[in-house]
């Protein structure tokens, strides 16, 4: 149990980063040329450390999956990137962004981190709007900030709805001029489907090129895994088609421990799913419950009306609409942290109220708010967004009021890492939504590309000279040495064995099944019943997996179906783990619901005597059950308290 | 609905390609062009076919991975999407659909409907940029910025870098998403300090990657589902036509130390 | 020449192409002068102005270096153009385009086609390298003129070719205008609009000479 050290600074929070900085080990710039780093991913977390460590001297090799960097699906997210600049003067401080973030979280995440998140935040502003990103302006030329769920203030700057995309834009931007400086290799359309340990140490990876199928081995003196979130595991998730956990799997198999792997943020206003063959969801921003109003009918029979097309939504009086997150939080109303909001939706739906030819989906009105501000002003704010649903669904939210309906969007597990974004493996790290670190239970909106950019721009430059201080005498690695030969040997093994297996169905069969289980039993609300029958289930998924997938193609060419045989093979066992952690953790917090543990209005119960720690998860072997670890939370700065929104 | 599909395949780059039809039945029209794609391959791998292979990842329009030239038009025939923001009810049942990859000599195909399109990152290497490193840098509210300008650089800014302005183009010029990069940062006080040796550098790169150039037929605007203007690629040829006038030499500046 | 970027020789191109206009506002000019009922007293005594006038001489060395240049960078420019894209699509484009924008080569080729004709059917006997036919003096250009349009498929060929050539001027001004990054939201109509009226009037003015030579003269 010793072996979770968190090694947070010691000190007041608020100046545990400023000392740190200040104490830790650096690096020579001579030194600097002579360590290699390797990144796997190129997200804002990803393409921000490597543009940042490229700029510092080090020797940084960088992998995608995708053919170019700049696609990473960082640049999908919509709404925005939290600062505790507090320019509308609205009373915001880096304390408030720091206390929004944990109490938004349910208090499962740890005070330090987060507390140096809102800290750096004001810098990544600086930063990006200096790489040229075309931030949203006042007529007076300064930045622009809306609101956003689960927060009292204006702290989100936005770049119209692709914030993401502009952000991800800038530092690949960063990360191109290193590439072309020659202080960055960029590896693209690469598999990572290993990490190489030497002396218990991270020391390099094994790649397959996913072009002529090779298997690389690269090495380097640290790891640094950015490879975003598993939210994938659903078969249906807002995530890109190619978001995989493998490199963190990988990792986890060789010791790295994977936290809170059940903590699944499942977000409100995403496009309703429309049949059999959906391949994936859309998420609309959160920005929308900014002016848009949720409600479905009042009367049952209105719903059945409206099933029938025979009324129109705006047929429905107003004393007939049931706007429910506005009665149940009069406080946040329509802005509540998402969890709350994706609840309150299902709870509706279940109840039978739910819209749409599925009866699962609520609608988001925004007639008022486009008599209030006028088509134009809503036009400039939600205009793409608009487009969107209009080209998806082919009904137009000016007229009609849209339908969404929650799904899985963000993963708040993810590899356990200490103050210094380091794993339980010595020198590999992990950043973004590949670790577990900042949101605890639960993300609040625009706090994704602030953790991503943080970890990457600000935090780990720092801590990875820390670590990287006592390897100067490290030599280079050959990675002809037996443990790359190893590793590369067991993948090519592994991918000869699923190949041959000879099964008939395909990949996405069983990716299919996995996601209808994990949704059914581990998704937006969970009981010990269900978990149970799920990890029966997916035991039962795994061995037809392994002998009843069928994968045509070569192992030496490009081969789609291939890469998704490996991606859905971790799938499947992390969905295990993830049902493992949510039937242990018995209690509800943030995006974790276990119905057992609820209040008496249907909120969600936490149990902080028992349930104050992250639980970390370390891999035991193939048939073995993982054996979890605690790392305790002390909240010495925020009071625990029941989330109300009300 | 029922189609048709005439599809380009071909094993590698340096294997020899052909259009190959098949038929797919029962497609919704709900579905998206890569849900009814995806139907093909599940069709094709229970049968002990080789699946379609096509770039796509985000399937919301914003990643830029997808491509595919359908019935002669990149993205298909809707403006302003994507293809995977396609949807079969674009498309009449019974309909034949031609699906091909993109077509430049900067885009070498890797499988079927896949091409290389890393001549772009290398495009945006030649100065896609401005010169900032991490820290150091201003107060983001020290450089105030004229709303229009930052929303005219916004909207150059949006490109997301998919290569339908080369595919469209009778000339497989990559103009338009040059000119949107050195539009957006020359829009921008930030990005004024380096642009004349970026349009410069960018220019030479394109070249030297074999796209070819304009001959304004403004194909690229029509095909680009972010609906970047071909204004983008005027405002390039008058920073070029500058830098090239006006800009000083650059003296190398040996500092001793 | 051959090592300028691809946007410099466009930027040429298009400047000489400008320069090109005005001569043939010039020599548009001097053709209507046909339409007078004077016995080509008018036209006669422009050309031998034309032809004599000293600055006009040397304007001329300048016309034929714009000729070459519009041409040599026109082509070299398709050719690295049609080098982009080595194996061509099945479907053919159907993308929306700028109105004749793809025809650029081909009724360039058509115009230079006729240039070469021109020059032979009068520059070439001006200078001297080809005899003029029978009857008709050295710098007689009115009669022969004359003699030329008088054979209706001459005449058609002419003005097959100025269709062409006002085909590739409407597109040419907006273009250049755009090459030259002189596109701007507030003058772009304006200049399509004018560019486009220009061509047609280059077109039609050309072509009406013929035409009356043909129908109209007693």
């Amino acid at each position: 149990m010793t072996r979770l050290n968190a090694r947070i600074p010691e000190g007041p929070v608020a100046n545990k980063w400023t000392s740190y900085k200040s104490a830790c080990k650096l690096v020579n710039p001579n030194n600097k040329r002579k360590l290699d780093i390797i990144v796997v991913g190129t997200g804002l977390a990803g393409a921000s450390a490597a543009a940042s460590l490229g700029e510092l001297g080090y020797k940084v090799k960088v992998f995608c999956y995708q053919d170019s960097p700049r696609r990473a699906h960082s640049i999908a997210a919509q709404g925005g990137i939290n600062a505790a600049k507090n320019y509308p003067n609205d009373g915001d401080s880096a304390f408030r962004l720091f206390y929004d973030t944990i109490k938004g979280g349910d208090y499962r995440a740890r005070e330090a981190n987060v507390y140096r998140l809102a800290q750096v935040s004001n810098q990544i502003i600086d930063l990006c709007v200096a790489q040229g990103v075309p931030f949203a302006r006042e007529y007076g030329g300064l930045l622009a900030n809306r609101s956003f769920g689960g927060a009292q203030v204006s702290r989100t700057f936005y770049a119209r709805g692709q914030t993401g995309q502009q952000l991800l834009l800038g530092a690949y931007s960063a990360l191109s001029r290193q590439i072309a400086l020659g202080n960055v290799t960029l590896f693209n359309r690469r598999d990572v489907l290993d990490t190489v340990l030497v002396d218990g140490k991270a020391r390099g990876i094994i790649a397959r090129n996913l072009v002529t199928g090779e298997i690389e081995r690269h090495a380097a003196h640290a790891v640094v895994l950015a490879s975003g979130g598993y939210g994938n595991v659903f078969f249906l998730s807002t995530n890109a088609m190619g978001s995989n956990v493998t490199p963190a799997w990988s990792a986890y198999k060789k010791g790295a421990m994977f936290a809170n792997p059940s903590f699944t943020q499942i977000h409100p206003t995403c496009i309703p799913v429309h049949g059999d063959a959906q391949s994936k969801l859309t998420l609309m921003s959160e920005s929308l419950r900014n002016d848009g109003r949720i409600w479905v009918p009042r009367k049952m029979a209105d719903v059945e009306k409206l099933r029938t097309q025979s009324i129109k939504p705006s047929d429905i009086p107003e004393e007939d609409r049931d706007y429910y997150l506005e009665r149940r939080y009069p406080a946040f109303g329509n802005l509540v942290p998402r969890d709350v909001a994706s609840r309150a939706a299902k709870e509706r739906c279940d109840a039978g109220f739910g819209v749409g030819r599925t009866g699962v989906a609520v609608f988001l009105d925004f007639a008022d708010a486009i008599k209030r501000k006028g088509h134009d002003t809503i036009d400039a704010l939600y205009g793409n967004l608009f487009q969107m649903y209009e080209q998806i669904v082919a009904e137009n939210p000016y007229e009609t009021p849209m339908m969404i309906y929650p799904a899985v969007h963000y993963t708040m597990g993810g590899l356990w890492v200490d103050y210094d974004l380091m794993t339980t493996v010595p020198g590999l790290f992990a950043l973004g939504e590949c670790n577990f670190s900042d949101h605890g239970a639960n993300r609040l909106g625009a706090s994704a590309l602030m953790q991503g950019l943080a970890d990457g721009y600000f935090i780990l430059p720092y801590t990875i000279g820390n670590y990287l201080a006592a390897e100067i005498h490290t030599p280079r690695f050959n990675p002809d040495a037996s443990e790359f030969t190893l590793a590369a040997q067991s993948v090519t093994d592994r991918l000869k064995q699923m190949k041959s297996c000879g099964g008939k169905e395909s990949v996405d069969t069983f990716h299919r099944r996995l996601g209808k289980i994990m949704w059914e039993y581990c998704g937006m609300a969970r009981n010990d019943a269900g978990l149970t029958e799920a990890l029966y289930q997916i035991t039962e998924l795994r061995h037809e997996y392994a002998r009843g997938v069928n994968i045509p193609g070569g192992l030496d060419e490009y081969n789609p179906e291939l890469e998704k045989a490996c991606r859905v093979a971790d799938f499947i066992e992390l969905g295990e783990l993830m049902v493992r952690d949510a039937q242990q953790r018995k209690e509800s917090c943030g995006g974790h619901f276990r119905e057992e543990y609820q209040t008496s209005e249907g909120e969600a119960l936490r149990n902080d005597e028992r349930f104050a720690f992250v639980g970390a998860w370390e891999y035991k072997g193939r048939e073995i059950a993982a054996s979890l670890h605690r790392e305790e939370l002390q909240f010495n700065e925020i009071k625990l308290s029941q989330r109300s929104y009300k | 609905m029922n189609f048709k599909l005439k599809i380009w395949r071909q094993k590698k780059a340096a294997a020899k390609g052909e259009m190959v039809t098949y038929a797919v039945s029962e497609i919704s029209s709900d579905s998206s062009f890569f849900e009814m794609l995806d139907a093909l391959n599940q069709q094709l791998i229970t049968t002990g076919g080789e699946p379609v292979a096509f770039d796509h990842d985000c399937r919301e329009g914003i990643c830029g991975t997808c491509s595919l030239y359908i019935n002669g038009r990149p993205h298909g025939p809707l403006k302003g999407v994507t293809t995977c923001q396609l949807h079969m009810r674009s498309f009449k049942d019974g309909d034949t659909i031609h699906i091909e990859p993109w077509r430049a000599k900067a885009f070498p195909i890797i499988r079927d409907l896949i091409v290389d399109r890393s001549s772009l990152d290398k495009i945006i290497q030649a100065g896609g940029y401005v010169s900032v490193n991490t820290g150091g840098v201003p107060d983001a509210n020290t450089i105030p910025v004229p709303k229009e300008k930052s929303e005219a650089a916004m909207d150059a800014a949006a490109c997301i870098g998919c290569g339908a302005c080369v595919a469209a183009c009778s000339n497989a010029a990559a103009m338009l998403f040059i000119g949107a990069k050195v539009s957006h940062l020359a829009l921008l006080p930030q990005g004024k300090v380096e642009a004349a040796k970026r349009v410069q550098k960018m220019v030479a790169c394109m070249d030297e990657l074999g796209f070819g150039n304009c001959s304004n037929t403004y194909a690229c605007e029509a095909e680009c589902p972010k609906g970047i203007s071909v204004t983008n690629i005027a405002r390039m040829n008058r920073q070029f036509i500058g830098a090239k006038l006006f800009s000083e030499r650059e003296k190398i500046v040996r500092v001793s130390l | 020449m051959f090592l300028y970027s691809s946007m410099t020789k466009k930027v040429l191109m298009a400047l000489a192409g400008l320069f090109l206009v005005s001569f043939l506002c010039v020599h548009l000019g001097i053709n209507l002068m046909l339409l007078r009922n004077d016995g080509g007293r008018a036209f006669t005594e422009a050309a031998t102005f034309m032809g004599t006038n000293p600055v006009i001489k040397v304007f001329e060395i300048v016309l034929f270096a714009g000729f070459l240049l519009h041409i040599i960078f026109g082509m070299l420019v398709s050719g690295q153009n049609k080098a982009a894209r080595p194996s061509p699509y099945s479907v053919g484009n159907s993308s929306d385009a700028a109105p004749f924008s793809k025809y650029m080569l081909h009724t360039g080729i058509i115009v230079f086609i006729f240039l070469l004709l021109h020059f032979f059917d009068f520059y070439f006997i001006k200078i001297g390298i080809v005899a003029p036919p029978a009857g008709i003096a050295t710098h007689d250009f009115y009669h022969r003129t004359l003699l030329l349009f008088s054979t209706p498929g001459y005449s058609l060929l002419y003005i097959f070719c100025f269709v062409a050539l006002g085909i590739h001027l409407n597109h040419a001004i907006q273009s250049a205008f755009q090459t030259l990054g002189l596109n701007h939201s507030k003058y772009m109509d304006a200049v399509k609009v004018i560019g486009s009226a220009f061509s047609v009037l280059i077109a039609v003015g050309f072509s009406l000479v013929p035409i009356f030579i043909l129908f109209f003269r007693q």
